[in-house]
């Protein structure tokens, strides 16, 4: 295998880092994946009382019949990311891409297969940890808490993340309560504070896809930056272009299967013409 | 054309996929596209990623971590854990024009309302010195073992987007919720000193007592907090039994009345009512009594009082906190 490895023609810039013999090194190993989601309560509304007692007292036959569905979001992935690398992750709406980044960052279990990953991948995004009901500067503190930020680390980081938000360009903004924002200044301030961590593997679902063109652009060079400190990145969207801009490989997920696997303009071709049928 | 990871040599196992053509199914097959294909035998690919993941030592994602290192991480997160149960106090009054006044109105009108119903109508007042301080002390520790634990088995389930999102031990959500509520507490006491000294109730250097009773309190509120929080995780509906429970342990646990001058005339069996007494939501309530009342005096107490209310702290404590941490890596799950 080595021998392969030192065989490899560096092809696209940037680069993938490597070791010494030359050698790419993984960051993300996804092998034989399938994940599969037990949804509860899915039965007819006529005698699902019932149902739910069938299904206590007889548990697994009775699962399908009571209105336990089984999803199978994910079936049998398997690729590869190496460090450096900037991966986009296409597809119709529901084919499992979302859910697939869920498990790399070890928050969904899997059913089959392993993801193995170096260090500890992060979603991008601290939505849930922030408070509507809080001033932003505040909220600006819990999410960095929430990443794991210390609070030395956030204050020193505090003013970059408020003018990269752009929040307080029309007026003291950051001191109101984060309810009273407009929906596009909260995605701005909550992208904000996602990117003003470095990860080693990040994971962003869709980010790009928030604020003005102005604050898209923004964002698109912080991921890129953060794409140069991090190992690797995966981004998940539904915006071609943005795909193009960022990244280099594309996984391609319909309907939970991986259907392709390569460069983007490649992969992205054939992606245009499926989903114009 | 290859991405730039790949080496040449090495058929890059999605590749296999494109070969499948895409079915393109009624709209009838489309749940049923759900069931699960047979899987495969472990093929070359397989073994080779196991090793390529092998040779650089990467790790399974979300694995449980041991023990100590989870206190470890617990530890590195205690900044966040003060801040969420500071935010979320603070963003509950949010809202109202008085805003952190109801931190300290909350409590007195919860006192208000057991004061008429069983001071006043009831009358479980004849036979106890100081009644209201009684009550309200009562009222208000009694409040911080009950939300503690409503909030707990919720912490978790309530909390699923924060914890499928981001990284973090799981306990934080419990203890930070048992902290918001001890900081509601703290505001209590300031109202509760307020009536220990309109009642006439003297200051007395036995008040310093209260600092470990709420420590003794919260060791052991903590650890029900985390058991309840997996319980609740993994269902639901236990959120809607609670109530129930908590209101049959309230009222066994001598809130409002006295477990001492009530039952000692009763026929009751002497084991029966001492158990009653030592169980924990009367002992810490009986021993703020102790500390906080001058007319509350120590034969009120069951015997070994103090190493009872350790013993439940350290055991429920650690207990729930190893209980939580079983079951750490299906929180947010499935």
């Amino acid at each position: 295998m080595a021998e392969q490895t030192l065989a490899r023609t560096p092809e696209q810039t940037p680069a993938p880092a490597a070791t010494p013999a030359g050698e790419p090194i993984p960051t993300v190993v996804v092998d034989g994946v399938d994940i599969v989601y037990k949804v509860n309560g899915t039965g007819s509304g006529r005698g699902s009382a019932t149902a739910a007692l069938n299904r206590i007292m007889r548990r697994k036959e009775a699962e399908k019949s009571s209105g336990v569905r089984r999803v199978h979001a994910v079936k049998n992935v398997s690729f590869v990311a190496y460090k450096g690398e900037a991966v986009g992750l296409i597809g119709t709406n529901g084919s499992g891409k979302s859910t697939l980044l869920k498990a790399v960052a070890g928050l969904l279990p899997v059913e089959n297969g392993r993801i193995l990953t170096d260090g500890q991948p992060s979603l991008l995004g601290v939505n849930a940890a922030l408070m509507s009901d809080l001033t932003g500067e505040r909220n600006v503190y819990l999410g960095g808490l929430a990443m794991g930020m210390s609070r030395a680390e956030i204050k020193e980081r505090y003013e970059d993340i408020v003018d990269f938000s752009g929040i307080n360009d029309k007026g003291d903004f950051i001191t109101l309560p984060m309810r009273t924002y407009s929906s596009g200044m909260s995605a701005r301030l909550r992208f904000s504070i996602a990117a003003a961590k470095n990860h080693d593997v990040l994971l962003i679902d869709e980010a790009l896809a928030t604020g003005d063109a102005r604050f898209q652009k923004r964002s698109e060079e912080r991921i890129r930056e953060l794409r140069k400190e991090a190992g690797t990145v995966f981004l998940v969207s539904h915006s071609n272009a943005s795909i193009r801009d960022t990244c280099e490989r594309v996984l391609w997920l319909e309907r939970g299967e991986l259907r392709m696997d390569g460069p983007t303009d490649e992969v992205l071709r054939q992606y245009e013409k499926f989903t114009r049928r | 054309m290859r991405s730039p990871g790949r080496r040449p040599g090495d058929r890059p196992p999605s590749f296999r996929h494109i070969t499948t053509p895409l079915h393109r199914t009624k709209a009838a097959d489309v749940s049923q596209v759900l069931h699960t294909p047979p899987r495969q035998a472990p093929t070359a690919d397989d073994l080779d990623l196991a090793a390529l993941a092998a040779r650089h030592g990467l790790t399974v994602s979300g694995a449980r971590p041991s023990l100590p290192e989870y206190v470890r991480q617990l530890w590195a997160r205690r900044h966040f854990i003060t801040a969420f149960a500071t935010a979320k106090l603070t963003a509950q009054y949010s809202q109202a024009k008085l805003g952190q006044v109801w931190q300290v109105m909350t409590p007195l009108l919860n006192a208000a309302v057991y004061f008429f119903i069983f001071g006043v109508l009831i009358g479980t007042r004849d036979g106890v010195d100081d009644f209201v301080p009684f009550l309200v002390t009562g009222v208000f520790m009694w409040t911080f073992t009950q939300n503690s634990i409503m909030a707990g088995t919720r912490a978790v389930s309530g909390n699923i987007g924060l914890v499928r999102a981001l990284h973090f031990p799981r306990a934080a959500l419990p203890i930070s919720f048992c902290l918001q509520q001890l900081q509601q507490l703290l505001f209590s006491m300031i109202a509760l000193i307020g009536i220990l000294l309109c009642f006439g109730v003297p200051v007395a250097t036995s008040w310093v007592l209260a600092v470990p009773v709420l420590l003794l309190q919260s060791g052991f509120n903590v650890g029900v907090t985390m058991v309840m929080a997996r319980l609740g995780a993994n269902t639901p509906d236990i959120a809607q039994l609670m109530p129930f429970i908590l209101r049959t342990w309230m009222y066994t646990s001598g809130v409002m009345w006295s477990i001492d001058a009530t039952l000692r005339n009763s026929n009751m069996p002497e084991w029966a009512i001492t158990a009653m007494r030592c169980q924990p939501g009367a002992v810490y309530i009986d021993l703020m009594r102790f500390a906080l009342i001058d007319s509350f005096h120590a034969d009120h107490l069951p015997p070994h009082v103090w190493a009872v209310a350790a013993g439940w702290a350290v055991v429920v404590g650690i207990g729930g906190f190893i209980y939580f941490w079983k079951a750490e890596e299906t929180y947010g799950r499935g």
